[in-house]
């Protein structure tokens, strides 16, 4: 895939990230370009969770500089900020979904607080969404504490989608969830990502994804970007932590799975 | 980038067809001013018989406009007509025909019992709960006998350091805040006496009551209030939380009895702690009312001392402190009951704190009314 810099909606530059007067991020600098999956891995404690907390603008950074569809977040008035936060959709680990709301409330949530829609529409919107990310319309109307785990995540999908994002963000989008689930969630960011042409920063430690659905792949480690590229450079690469884990017996025994649709 | 538009293709109308041309941006953004236009074209027009739309000039789409695009298309299906997209790109393709897809098969709301109906079921099925309840709480006095029963008989077994630890925590540290309070209690109610008293120049009286008031009611229904919020409460979470983290099956499944670990000990020591919070507050709440009485009423404290003798004999002490340890019973018993019943969520964790500290001063009250009718019976 051609690289134009121009085209990049994520712009990370030298990000310098401390918590509790430890250094976690030295240095980061990434970029994400329209319609990529870019799957971000790393040991765990490596600060993954920290660089897109930072990103979403939930941690602040020492130094660096963040751009997010061109914007620097840093420089933008309350109403940038406001427009940039409207263009992005995030997945938070466990969901995130308001429990007091039921799910197609929780759908809605955004679309009528950004935008000006009949309730009409942004019901039959928060249906469509459902519908989208493989649920029936009749969980409109069930609260999260009556879902399963895997149909939390699929609302709370929905609802990162809710006003079509053109960055997505997902931390750890398949943890928790059972290996025939886990797939079929990989198969519908890959779908949805496809029809919209969105980009996708996904942070994960399933190999599955990585293998079936990221363009790219980023390896954070000692608070730096040790490795980046496609799949065949990761396998390539002689960092010990890389082929420890692209190499292992779990990722052995997933590529020939792979092999093998 | 324009807002889109659907404008009608005039010179391709005429008879039963329409032909109407989409352009502009068809995203989020400009969806409320796109909802009017396809409910302009969606009205019934008479005998048209097929449509077409043409979607080639189109500048963007997102879900909102495909689905605004295929609820017109579903509207003039459902009207009879015959409905085409004309010139959508391959792009957009994907989205459109994912939208389509979908249902929209939402079932309506169930319908609302009367309202009357509504509320006569939900009184009775509160009473059914108070029933379950008091059920519980039996249960759990009977499980917390049979513990006891085999501490006694191996009374090694019992956990002393857990309960000395408890002990610690509702007892010695409820100190300072229970004699904080009940003095200033004992100071208001010696100000309001002497405030009304010194109308009808009885002054004095003011001793009889605050000592009466103080030991016989006040200063144990203030300190179970007291430990109720403080201590109930915390055995609740406590419970309730390790019940949420299955520490409670672990400890089952290893042949504990959570009863005689967890249960007995929290109860013990708060059984211990009452009746000696209970005199400490009293007396505190003597010294407040005193020094107001000096301060305020310019009772001397040697009139004060001497009145007090006269006014309470060893039995107004009794029945106040008496009543401590079946109040701290009680307390513990609601506040374990509610912590075991805790489910998996966090929201359920605090409903039932809340619900073990509501219960347990209602019943602190409920069982001081029964006493007072129960001593005035017997005389004292």
């Amino acid at each position: 895939m051609a690289k134009d810099p121009a085209d990049a909606v994520l712009r990370v530059r030298d990000v310098i990230v401390d918590l509790k007067e430890q250094r976690i991020l030295n240095g980061i600098t990434l970029d994400l370009y329209r319609g990529e999956i870019l799957g971000f891995v790393g040991p765990s404690g490596a600060g993954k969770s920290v660089l897109t907390r930072t990103i979403i603008g939930l941690l602040p950074k020492q130094a660096g500089r963040i751009e997010v569809l061109g914007v620097d977040l840093d420089e933008a008035d309350e109403d940038q900020r406001r427009a940039v936060e409207r263009r992005w959709g995030i997945l938070f680990q466990q969901g995130a979904l308001f429990s007091s709301l039921t799910a197609g409330q929780n759908i809605e949530f955004p679309m009528l607080e950004y935008l000006d829609v009949s309730d009409r529409l942004a019901t039959e919107m928060a249906i469509t969404k459902l519908e989208m990310v493989g649920l029936k319309p009749e969980v409109y109307r069930k609260y999260p504490s009556e879902l399963s785990g895997g149909m939390i995540k699929r609302v709370a999908l929905a609802r990162a989608l809710a006003l079509d994002p053109e960055i997505l963000f997902l931390d750890e989008p398949t943890s928790g969830l059972d290996p025939i689930s886990a797939h079929e969630f990989d198969e519908l960011i890959l779908t949805l990502q496809q029809t919209s042409s969105m980009a996708v920063f996904m942070v994960t430690h399933d190999l599955d994804s990585l293998y079936t659905i990221c363009d790219r792949i980023a390896v954070l480690g000692d608070g730096k970007i040790t490795a980046a590229g496609t799949m065949d450079t990761m396998l390539a690469s002689e960092i010990p932590w890389l082929k420890a884990y692209f190499h292992g017996a779990r990722a052995r025994t997933d590529r020939q799975a792979v092999a093998k649709h | 980038m324009t807002a889109g538009t659907l404008t009608l293709l005039s010179e391709q109308s005429g008879g039963d067809r329409i032909g109407l041309a989409a352009s502009g941006s068809w995203t989020a953004e400009y969806a409320q001013a796109l909802e009017p236009l396809i409910d302009a074209v969606t009205r019934p027009m008479g005998p048209v018989r097929s449509v077409a739309v043409d979607m080639a000039r189109i500048e963007r789409l997102d879900s909102f406009g495909a689905w605004l695009l295929e609820r017109a298309l579903r509207t003039w299906t459902s009207q009879g007509c015959e409905a085409r997209l004309v010139g959508l790109s391959e792009h957009y393709r994907g989205l459109f025909d994912k939208v389509h897809a979908g249902t929209q098969k939402l079932t309506p709301e169930p319908r609302r019992p009367n309202s009357i109906i509504a509320t006569l079921e939900s009184v009775g099925r509160t009473m059914a709960a108070v029933g379950d309840d008091l059920l519980l709480m039996a249960q759990m006095a009977g499980s917390l006998v049979v513990a006891l029963k085999r501490v006694l008989l191996r009374p090694l077994s019992f956990r002393l350091t857990s309960m000395v630890n408890h002990l610690e925590r509702v007892g010695w540290r409820a100190v300072p805040i229970i004699l904080l309070i009940t003095v200033l209690i004992g100071a208001i109610l010696a100000q309001q006496g002497i405030f009304h008293f010194r109308k009808f120049g009885a002054d004095i009286y003011v001793v009889d009551m605050v000592g009466v008031l103080v030991l016989r009611e006040l200063g144990v229904l203030i300190v179970c209030i007291m430990v109720a919020g403080r201590s109930g409460s915390s055995y609740t979470a406590e419970l309730g939380a390790m019940k949420m983290r299955e520490e409670i099956d672990a400890l089952r499944t290893m042949g504990f009895d959570p009863i005689e670990v967890l249960i007995l000990p929290r109860i013990v020591a708060l059984v211990i702690a009452v009746p000696i919070l209970t005199f400490l507050g009293s007396m505190a709440a003597l010294y407040g009312g005193g020094f107001v009485s000096w301060l305020y009423g310019g009772i001397a404290p040697e009139v004060f001392l001497s009145r007090l003798r006269e006014a309470i004999s060893m039995e107004t002490f009794e029945v106040g402190i008496i009543k401590a340890p079946f109040m701290a019973l009680v307390i513990g018993i609601v506040a374990c009951v509610e912590g075991l019943q805790v489910e998996g969520s966090a929201e359920s964790l605090g409903e039932k704190t809340t619900n073990s500290v509501v219960k347990s001063i209602f019943l602190v009250i409920v069982l001081d009314g029964i006493f007072a009718m129960f001593f005035a019976s017997i005389g004292m």
